[in-house]
């Protein structure tokens, strides 16, 4: 019986594992796709999955890679958290890819991060996340905090007005250190203590009636207030439609999300949240020719011309068109090499400017403030001037204002302190 | 916005009026500033609206309430302003301007003219200026709050000419209120005094708010109102509106609590028949809800034009697509397991595992947008600061609804009286002529079925996805387990007395130590009484 449930579960396993037929294995270069088709991340994850095929197959049409064709290894993690370092040993150890592009959560990049660091294997990671982390072997190509969430809130201090925040998040690693450089910020700033609000929910929260009316009553104190919302993905939507249903308009207190996207509001009846903010360094709707061209691509290869298409996604199609370029330059896929080759590479993002691969991993972003509109898309109301360099530490917080990253031979390190001299933390 | 200049520059504005008066008949409909609305200088854009109210023009009304609802746009063709009637893909188009008809045009041949907050509010208080002349009261007093937000010296002016001809009594003591806002930012101690006694009795926001900042002290401690008398007159004032909103507040939370502890009896009373009088554990509880969901949003997809009905062609479908499901689940795998539980629970599982990768694989793993009715959204007030939310209301109405019609139906007719039997001795029943088996596929069925009606009411609070019953599972086991195995009444004490503790809770312990505090309670609980809060007496216990 035991035997029989194991064998049952390496099948199953091993038919998850969806892999495009190796003509020539020696011919092709391999590149792993680590993305949970199933589970609870499998709604924003799958579509990555997509991209990369597409990004790969676009490739292999132009001629492929040094002379050679790419090959795309999927591996499904199933939203599991363990299982993501399982399955990046795989790629790694088992299908030799020569680099990964995957994981959403902060906790599954945490997870494959000692396997990456071990095998020396080099992941791109797309999704805007908490910062305090730069490591040899990934590539941050989604925002630090300091592109989404501070200009944000500068944003809203300056163009809106606001004198009193309401910090909400999902109870996890990314919105409590966001909402941690946020309230240092914001002190920063000479906002007293009495002003900021911090509300931390479960995950898949649906019963918001006490937390909205909480808002409302922080907001009846005589200042114009802000929610920004490190709400995660499902949740958003109780909320939005407590605030809709409790009369709190975006007028009155504006939301400003980090984690909705186009592809979250295409679940949502968007009526009621008009005019409400996110935060992000791409929208489907910026009038640029290289996004046209991208959501013309992306249409024809899903074969639906009613897909959205995303930050995150876009943060895979500078990151891919980066490693191409790290590739030829360095002439060869050995992911050291290809570590050195890939600072200072450029590669134009969907907004229309150049974004940059920096010493620190991360890369120069643009960063939009867009209102939902009823469409389920978002207007862009403002934006950076120019590019914000990605700052793996934050320098808010007074421990990490003396943390540098650089992985140049200068100081080849990703968690220096600028105070002891002294390199510490990580394995490089 | 605070200017102390307010009245005494009246006779001034006045003059200004009129010199507006003159601008209205200088500028000609065409020359309405619309080109300013068009990219993304909102400065600009804020001026044109301005400019745009106050020209007078017969259009103006019409041009702002299209702007407000984004159905204000630029024809890409030839460059010209249009009103679209309806987001609809082609658009019947309108001219800005002059009101003509313009046949109709694809979406992609025209731009919409984009807004921002800042806006919305400026054209919300431009928009009530122009309702205040409007002959339904209930829109003049909407109109006459609505300006309370932000009351520039010409709202005020123009309030002060119109609250004595006022008719309706609430609008002009709405108008007072207002017009009390304004005198309290004066510079004049004793017109800020009158301005607060004026204001003394109100419950909108924005009296509270203009109250606290009388009242608010700098980082030194010392008061920022320099009047004695004003500031004992505005805590006053600001003490009974607290403890007035206290006093709803209590009502408020009962509220939310009564409606949190619904849904979680919504969800519940299914599986009190599947688990609680079957005994099985039945882990896809949670999947038949989620079908329940997802029929709703089917059911909306096939009618698209009568969103406002849908939910009640959903309740009956949504009964019988869930119930069907069960009744196959029961008759294929469970009737198998009885007096298995641990091979049940596992089955059960794996049957979830398999309808939500069904679902993610017909409706895509992304949530699917089902639509609120328009009577079920906002909110009924109820006196002037108690607000329920309507689709919180009907829950609670729906919920009891189904309960009572479940408890109808185990206590009176044949079925429910077999389906006691089955439950409480097998072999005797079937001894006096009950055919078990079947009993048992239709209890199943309908403890699913009852499982879909929840759905069907979830979709209007949540997400519709394939992850929407395992967010539910654990919630309705605890409420069975609670409430007792086998009691349908402990299992509606367990969902409300659940749902109004975690809402007394939530407000000083927050929402996530709300729900530890609760499911620890449960864990003590269920320690000291493992049957819960009304356990089964008499032979039936053992069974």
């Amino acid at each position: 019986m035991k035997r029989t449930f194991k064998t049952l579960v390496t099948s199953m396993v091993a038919a998850l594992v969806v892999s495009t037929t190796p003509v020539r294995a020696e011919d092709t270069i391999k590149v792993g796709v680590l993305h949970s088709l199933s589970g609870t991340m499998a709604i924003s994850e799958t579509t990555l999955k997509d991209t990369m095929l597409m990004l790969i197959d676009e490739q292999n049409k132009k001629g492929g890679l040094l002379g050679k064709k790419l090959e795309a290894v999927v591996v499904d993690p199933a939203s599991n958290w363990p299982l993501f370092a399982e399955k990046a040993r795989e790629l790694l150890a088992k299908d030799k890819v020569a680099a990964v592009f995957g994981c959403w959560t902060s906790v599954s990049r945490k997870s494959v991060l000692p396997v990456f660091e071990e095998l020396n294997g080099l992941l791109f990671y797309p999704v805007q996340y908490e910062g305090e982390e730069s490591s040899k072997n990934v590539f941050y190509t989604g925002a630090a905090p300091n592109q989404q969430a501070i200009p944000a809130v500068d944003y809203l201090m300056n163009e809106v007005g606001v004198k009193r925040w309401v910090l909400a998040g999902t109870d996890y690693v990314y919105p409590r250190t966001t909402n941690k450089i946020l309230e240092a910020y914001l002190k920063d700033k000479g906002v007293a203590a009495e002003d900021i609000m911090i509300n931390y929910t479960p995950f898949g929260h649906s019963d918001w009636q006490s937390i909205v009316s909480d808002i409302k009553k922080f907001g009846s104190a005589g200042k114009k207030t802000a929610v920004v919302s490190t709400i995660n993905g499902d949740a958003n939507v109780p909320f939005y439609k407590e605030l809709g249903n409790q009369g709190v308009s975006a007028a009155d207190i504006p939301v400003v999300a980090f984690s909705v996207g186009e592809e979250e509001l295409s679940g949502i009846d968007t009526k009621p949240l008009v005019g409400h903010l996110a935060a992000w360094n791409y929208f489907m709707s910026v009038d640029a020719p290289a996004n046209a061209e991208a959501i013309k691509s992306w249409h024809t290869f899903i074969k639906n011309d009613k897909r959205t298409f995303n930050d995150p996604m876009e943060a895979h199609v500078i990151g891919f068109n980066m490693w191409v370029k790290a590739v030829e330059k360095a002439k060869s896929t050995d992911p050291t090499a290809v570590q050195k080759a890939i600072i200072g590479v450029e590669s134009p993002n969907l907004t229309g400017g150049m974004s940059k691969m920096l010493p620190n991993h991360h890369i120069t972003k643009p960063v939009l403030i867009g209102e939902i509109q009823a469409n389920g898309q978002f207007e862009t109301v403002w934006k950076t001037e120019g590019l914000v360099p990605g700052d793996a530490w934050s320098d808010f917080l007074p421990e990490s204002k003396i943390i540098e990253a650089d992985w140049t031979d200068a100081l080849n390190c990703g968690n220096y302190n600028t105070v002891t001299k002294k390199c510490s933390g990580q394995n490089f | 916005m605070s200017l102390p200049y307010a009245f005494r520059l009246l006779r001034s504005l006045a003059m200004l009026l009129a010199l507006l008066c003159a601008a209205r008949i200088a500028l000609a409909e065409t020359e309405l500033p619309l080109a300013a609305l068009q990219g993304l200088d909102f400065k600009a854009k804020a001026a044109a609206i301005s400019a745009i109210a106050d020209s007078g023009s017969p259009r103006a009304e019409a041009i702002l309430n299209a702007l407000t609802d984004g159905r204000l746009m630029l024809r890409k063709s030839d460059q010209r302003f249009v009103i679209i009637a309806a987001a609809e893909d082609p658009a019947t188009l309108t001219d800005a301007l002059d009101g003509s008809a313009l046949g109709s045009e694809p979406l992609a041949g025209l731009k919409k003219i984009v807004i921002n907050n800042q806006l919305r509010l400026q054209l919300r208080a431009e928009l009530a200026r122009m309702q205040l002349a409007n002959p339904d009261p209930h829109a003049r007093r909407a109109a006459v709050e609505a300006l309370a937000a932000d009351p520039t010296p010409a709202v005020i002016a123009s309030l002060v000419e119109a609250a004595p001809k006022e008719q309706d009594e609430d609008v002009a003591r709405a108008m007072q209120v207002v017009i009390g806002l304004a005198q309290i930012g004066d510079a004049d101690p004793a017109k800020r005094l009158e301005g607060v006694q004026a204001v003394t009795g109100s419950m909108l926001g924005e009296v509270h708010n203009r109250l606290t900042q009388l009242v608010a002290r700098n980082p030194a401690g010392e008061p920022l109102e320099p009047s004695m008398d004003v500031r004992i007159a505005a805590g006053a004032a600001l003490r009974a509106i607290d403890q007035r909103r206290a006093r709803y507040e209590l009502i408020q939370t009962v509220f939310f609590g009564l409606s949190l502890g619904f849904v979680l009896v919504l969800a519940a009373t299914g599986l009190a028949i599947t688990f609680g009088v079957m005994g099985v554990i039945n882990m896809a509880h949670g999947e038949m809800m989620m079908l329940g969901a997802y029929t709703t949003y089917v059911v909306q997809q096939a009618l698209p034009n009568h969103i406002e009905a849908s939910i009640f062609i959903a309740i009956p479908a949504a009964f019988l697509v869930a119930g069907l499901v069960g009744i196959v689940i029961e008759r294929g795998i469970v009737r198998f397991l009885y007096g298995r539980p641990l091979e049940t629970l596992l089955a059960t599982f794996g049957v979830s595992l398999f309808l939500q990768q069904v679902v993610r694989s017909i409706f895509s793993p992304l949530n699917r947008a089902v639509a609120t009715p328009q009577w079920m959204s906002g909110q009924l007030m109820v006196g002037d600061a108690l607000a329920l939310t309507w689709n919180r209301l009907y829950i609670i109405i729906f919920s009891a609804l189904v309960f009572a019609a479940l408890l109808a139906l185990l206590r009176f007719t044949a079925l429910g009286l077999q389906v006691r039997a089955v439950s409480q001795n097998r072999a005797m029943a079937r001894a006096m002529g009950v055919r078990a088996g079947w009993v048992d596929a239709l209890t199943f069925g309908l403890g699913s079925g009852v499982a879909g009606l929840a759905g069907v009411a979830l979709s209007q609070l949540t997400n519709v996805g394939p992850n929407l019953g395992q967010s539910y599972i654990i919630d309705s086991f605890m409420v069975v387990v609670f409430g007792g195995v086998g009691n349908l009444w402990g299992t509606l004490v367990a969902g409300l007395s659940l749902g109004i503790a975690n809402k007394f809770l939530e407000p000083f312990a927050g929402a996530v130590l709300a729900k530890i505090l609760v499911l620890v309670f449960i864990i003590l609980f269920i320690q000291k009484w493992p049957r819960g809060l009304f356990p089964q007496r008499g032979r039936s216990a053992e069974a």
